[in-house]
């Protein structure tokens, strides 16, 4: 499976929602980090949603998150979830399902 | 016994589960985690949902249950067979259910995180209740959700930390591992108080114990101690009392058959005592029992059947038999009958739930019908049997046990090695003659009181349970028919001894009379004689007069010729 088989209805829409704990250092870089990937493979194709749990617990909640931080894929399908800080690009690339060697033939 | 001053330095917070508190002096450390481990099954959830409920209905303290295996309307309904109104308590705003689900397959890891979001779940849901209490059902599972456990101990190292500092009582659950306590080694974090459950199997039957693993800084007993889980909710049953302080009673009751009573020097029983029925099979043990309770129930008392063998309806009907209505005292509430397959607990729980019962009832007299249906291994038996006995008697409670025995000698072992623990022992024995069974009754024995030593025939017929005197002649002691044959015989020989009596006085006045006769006759010819004697006298003197006569005529005319 690979990125460019669309959702259905939102092609190639990335819908992502992260959630960190508080302005702690792991929260702002993984932030940062997030960004940054965000800019270089999908750019233009997302929607990301920064949630502080701390501000909005009930978000948290509805979404079972525990851990901090943790990103979380809605759309495209399936949803998938990621936790840690993000430190280890190639690990978040195929967690989102987002294959740079197709990403570069784009 | 641990010193129980210990246990007051340390604030403890009670679960309201029975017998609990008392094993642990208290409940649980007040402000701390503590941890219950335990198999799969073995009651953790629910010792854990009860420490809440009660919190929340009986302490004033609201709580949460934080679950991360089950869903809070299975929860709720889990609960509900205990009678626990889950979703009542959390619309009073008394409880809060949070269910965490964590599926290890939603989740990717990379690089470092922490579970704030736990935290905060965790505070938030504290916060909306205010509790004091919460519950982590089964947090292990996090473990299986995360794969780094080296950061997830550190995590969970933090939680507990947080708990303490929040001065949250908390019950966290963890399951049983190989070789330590629980799967994941919880045990090394929440030290303050761990609590084992354990569902024993032994010989098919399935036994619920608790121990208390450790409790930092207080006292508790250390026993293994059965515990039940039924419709009633948890109790725990706290087998301590050794001391034999219990009071004594000098009141007496009656056993509502008016022969035993009569057999017994001041007319009945001593209330608070406990007597053992033992006897063969069909020697009248249940309806003996059915007598105490029935005339107990007259008096007004309390009394609860422990029965093993048969329901109580048809305990009832038998009694009918008898002239006895049981019945209607168990629909005035007076009389309960607790019957259960020996079978279907182990010892343990089948003592467990006595006490539950007893505590409940609060009877007057109890029964236990039979306890030799009890099995188990002897040590085990004897041990239950032991502690039955002191569970009724530290209560002032009267009991009849009945104890079947299949051989017919006089030995010992019938008694289950607890006659020397009963104050009176009445024996059944049915006693085979002339191709009959008669049944009879002795007093073995009855602590402090003079009873009669001897045999009696026990007779059961619609007009209630009757005892009468044995037949004892020098033919030995006789019963049923043939008591009843032998007291026809002596009945005819006294009738025959008689006759011959009057018979033999009869013929000795007649020979007395023919002696007599003989004297008259004898008396008659003396007399005969004596006249006759009387008549040769006369007539010899007449002869010798006559004679001088003629010899003076002759001379006189002799000399007229001279």
């Amino acid at each position: 499976m690979s990125a460019d088989t669309p959702a259905s209805g939102m092609p190639d829409q990335y819908r992502l929602r992260l959630f960190v704990a508080g302005t702690a250092q792991r929260s702002l870089r993984a932030v940062e980090v997030l960004r940054r990937l965000c800019e270089t493979h999908i750019a233009g194709r997302y929607e990301l949603e920064i949630i502080d749990i701390y501000q909005q617990p009930d978000l948290a909640e509805r979404d079972g998150v525990l851990a901090a931080p943790t990103l979380l894929k809605i759309a495209p399908l399936p949803e998938r979830r990621i936790t840690g800080d993000l430190l280890d690009e190639r690990r978040i690339l195929r967690g989102l399902e987002l294959d740079p060697a197709v990403e570069a033939r784009r | 016994m641990p010193d129980q001053k210990a246990a007051l330095t340390l604030p403890k917070t009670p679960t309201g589960i029975e017998g609990f508190d008392a094993v642990t002096y208290g409940g649980v450390p007040a402000g701390r985690p503590s941890l219950i481990c335990g198999a799969a099954g073995c009651g953790k959830t629910l010792f854990a949902s009860t420490f809440l409920v009660n919190g929340a209905t009986r302490f004033g303290e609201p709580g949460v249950f934080m679950s991360f295996e089950e869903r809070a309307e299975d929860l709720a309904a889990n609960v509900a067979s205990l009678g626990y109104d889950l979703d009542g308590l959390v619309a009073d705003g008394k409880l809060a259910i949070d269910h965490v689900r964590v599926e290890r397959s939603e989740i990717e890891e990379t690089g470092e995180y922490d579970l704030e979001g736990l935290f905060i779940r965790l505070g938030f849901a504290v916060d909306s209740v205010g509790a004091k209490r919460v519950v982590l059902d089964t947090i292990e599972t996090l473990f299986s959700g995360f794969t780094d456990p080296s950061l997830l101990r550190a995590e969970l190292r933090r939680l507990f930390g947080w708990i303490k500092d929040r001065g949250l009582t908390a019950v966290i659950t963890g399951e049983r591992g190989d070789g330590q306590l629980t799967r994941q080694g919880l045990e090394e974090y929440v030290s303050d108080c761990v609590v084992l459950l354990d569902n024993r199997v032994e010989d098919q039957i399935t036994t619920r114990r608790l121990r208390v693993v450790k409790y930092r800084g207080s006292a508790h007993g250390t026993n293994e101690y059965p515990f039940l889980i039924d419709d009633k909710g948890i109790s725990v049953l706290p087998v301590t009392s050794t001391d034999l302080d219990y009071a004594v009673s000098t009141g007496v009751i009656s056993s509502g058959i008016d022969g035993l009573d009569a057999m017994l020097a001041p007319g009945g029983f001593y209330r608070g005592s406990s007597i053992l029925v033992s006897g063969e099979p069909g020697t009248g043990k249940t309806m003996l029992t059915a007598s105490v309770i029935d005339a107990a129930c007259r008096r007004g008392e309390r009394c609860m059947a422990f029965v093993f063998e048969e329901s109580g309806a048809q305990i009832c009907r038998n009694a009918r038999s008898i002239g006895l209505d049981l019945g209607r005292h168990v629909e005035s509430g007076l009389l309960r009958f607790e019957a259960a397959r020996p079978s279907l607990f182990g010892l343990e729980m089948h003592l467990a739930r006595m006490h539950r019962d007893l505590e409940a009832f609060r009877p007057d007299v109890v029964v236990i019908d039979p306890i030799s249906a009890l099995r188990g291994p002897s040590s085990e038996l004897q041990a239950t049997l032991l502690r039955m006995i002191d569970l009724i008697k530290c209560r002032g409670i009267t009991a009849v046990f009945t104890s079947l025995r299949t051989d017919g000698s006089i030995g010992q072992g019938d008694d289950l090695g607890v006659s020397s623990l009963m104050d009176a022992w009445i024996k059944l024995l049915n006693v085979e003659a002339n191709g009959e069974r008669t049944r009879t009754l002795y007093v073995i024995k009855a602590r402090g009181m003079s009873h009669s030593n001897q045999i009696r025939e026990f007779l059961m017929s619609s007009e209630g349970v009757r005892l009468v005197d044995a037949y004892i002649g020098p033919a030995g002691v006789l019963t049923g028919t043939a008591r009843l044959v032998q007291e026809a015989n002596e009945k005819a020989a006294a009738q025959l001894h008689a006759h011959e009596t009057e018979r033999r006085v009869r013929d000795v006045a007649r020979r007395r009379s023919a002696i007599e006769r003989q004297i008259e006759e004898l008396r008659a010819s003396l007399e005969a004689a004596e006249d006759e004697e009387d008549l040769l006298r006369t007539e010899d003197r007449l002869r010798a007069a006559h004679l001088e006569d003629e010899r003076r005529e002759l001379i006189a005319r002799r000399s007229a010729a001279e």
